[in-house]
């Protein structure tokens, strides 16, 4: 019985996995065929023989490895940042409840408020090099500070009892039970931030660097080099899914470690 | 004459909130001598656990004192030990590290903590499971890691709140005799909260009946057995003298409700 489920289970498996490759495979050849056979112009959609050429040219030259390092460190230095400030901002507010009171219109405001409508503010105080960070931090700051803020909330308001009654100190409280129950909800918050970090680097090339992924698809655009663009893109795909795959084992490390359920 | 663990004078307690004033105590006096276990009981809103947060330190009176060992209370004290209805153990900590949590508070030096905490898990039967994390153990054992938990700074006093009333019933049993051996051996003073009068006459040495909010003390009972040693909770539930103590209390449990 167990067997033929388990024999069924893993037919299915494979299954999905056949179409999610086949679909891959069956674009990248209407792709390739409809721009060879110009029943849409390559000029405007560049195709995957083109894609791959670039990747290997940018790769020769060492131009690609330029860009890519860039927009990782600038994203890696991001997250950190954001985190971390968040996660400092978020303490604060918990440790003084009438400031979270006081503050509270003005991070709903911010939450709400596209950040990219800031790029132009950051790249005047900033300059082109830093306004990339203050991009990205500002992007994923808000989310964090909200998110734990309101994660820090939910822990049990018995445990804390328990706490008092031995006589915690608000730091052994914050210490032993607000930050060790608030790990599943930092972990949620590290996956939200990873992708809105990027986001917000990209956005910050686009408007002032002079290298990185994001500099890269302005600059094909502005050049008309859409085999260029889509290489970029291409890569940036690469990264986004390698950088969330990172998130998600660090996640599964750390609840293994520490012993919490992992959320999904 | 000796002093008692515990005296509450004339104490009053008014809860404000942004709906308006409640007085949840009222000139309530109480004295529990050491060594002592006493009971609870009265009607929901009664003010029970109220007692109990103002002798933890976690509230403060309106009016009178709340004094522990002639001393009056001005917060919590590691001479007090709190279980409450539900085990709120931390899920990130095994059993052990769980009991450990007090010491660790209260600056305890750890290796004697240790020693302690796993004696107390042998006593609770818990030894095999120090290593394991709550989500692993059952109810009842959930409690016993929590009782652990409370003994592990040693308390004089030990204040429970209702902490029998999440289990089934045979665990619910079980737990009180243990529970009952534990304090009785080690001679600590408790004050137990509860709605479930059965277990009050079983496992006490006196029942205190609140009134209906705001509360007072409207009597008090000495629950007394004949013949030879004080029996377990269990077997005192047999006992004639169980039910004339459980129709006395109930009619006056029943005549305030009406």
């Amino acid at each position: 019985m167990w067997q033929t489920y388990k024999r069924r289970m893993r037919r299915h498996r494979l299954l999905v996995g056949a179409a999610q490759l086949l679909i891959l495979v069956i674009t990248l050849v209407i792709w390739e065929v409809a721009a060879d056979r110009y029943w849409v112009n390559p000029m405007l959609t560049s195709r995957p023989s083109d894609i791959w050429q670039t990747l290997l040219r940018l790769g020769a030259s060492g131009s690609l490895q330029r860009h890519v390092a860039t927009t990782l460190w600038e994203t890696l230095a991001g997250f950190v940042a954001g985190m971390g400030l968040g996660l400092g901002v978020a303490v604060a507010l918990w440790w003084w409840p009438t400031l979270a009171r006081v503050l509270d219109p003005y991070l709903v405001v911010l939450n709400a408020l596209p950040k990219i409508a800031l790029g132009p503010i950051f790249y005047i105080w900033l300059g082109d090099r830093w306004s990339v960070y203050g991009m990205a931090i500002a992007i994923a700051i808000i989310v964090t500070v909200v998110m734990l803020h309101s994660g820090f909330g939910e822990v049990e308001p018995n445990q804390i009892l328990v706490m008092r009654a031995f006589g915690a100190t608000r730091w052994q409280i914050l210490r032993k039970v607000i930050l060790p129950g608030s790990l599943p909800t930092l972990m949620a918050t590290l996956k939200v931030n990873i992708g809105l970090t990027l986001v917000g680097v990209i956005v910050g090339e686009f408007l002032s660097a002079r290298a990185g992924l994001g500099y890269l698809i302005i600059y094909g655009g502005q050049v008309f080099q859409m085999e260029l663009v889509m290489t970029s893109v291409v890569i940036l795909a690469a990264i986004s899914a390698v950088l969330y795959l990172a998130v998600t084992w660090l996640e599964r490390l750390v609840s293994r470690l520490l012993h919490l359920p992992v959320r999904n | 004459m000796a002093q008692p663990r515990i005296a509450l004078e004339q104490v009053s307690l008014h809860y404000l909130s942004p709906q308006g004033e409640t007085q949840a105590l009222h000139d309530l006096s109480l004295a529990v001598e050491p060594g002592e276990f006493v009971s609870i009981v009265g009607p929901s809103g009664s003010g029970k656990s109220t007692i109990l947060s103002l002798i933890a330190g976690i509230l403060e009176p309106t009016r009178g004192r709340v004094l522990l060992d002639g001393q009056p209370v001005t917060g919590p004290s590691r001479r007090v030990g709190y279980m409450l209805q539900r085990d709120y153990l931390f899920e990130w900590r095994t059993v052990r590290e769980n009991g450990l949590i007090g010491p660790e508070i209260q600056g305890i030096d750890l290796t004697r903590a240790r020693q302690r905490v796993d004696q107390l898990l042998e006593q609770t039967g818990l030894s095999s499971f120090a290593a394991a994390y709550p989500d692993q153990l059952s109810g009842g054992m959930r409690q016993r890691a929590a009782l652990v938990r409370t003994l592990a700074i040693d308390p004089d006093l030990l204040l429970l709140d209702e902490p029998f009333s999440a289990l089934d019933f045979q665990t619910r049993l079980t737990l009180a005799d243990e529970i009952h051996r534990i304090l009785k051996q080690a001679g600590k003073t408790a004050l137990l909260v509860t709605h479930d009068l059965s277990e009050a006459i079983a496992l006490s040495d006196r029942v205190v009946v609140l009134s209906r909010r705001p509360g007072r003390v409207k009597s008090v009972h000495e629950i007394r057995f004949d013949l030879g040693r004080r029996p377990t909770p269990f077997e005192a539930r047999e006992r004639p003298e169980y039910s004339a103590y459980f129709q006395r209390i109930w009619q006056e449990l029943e005549v305030q409700g009406r």
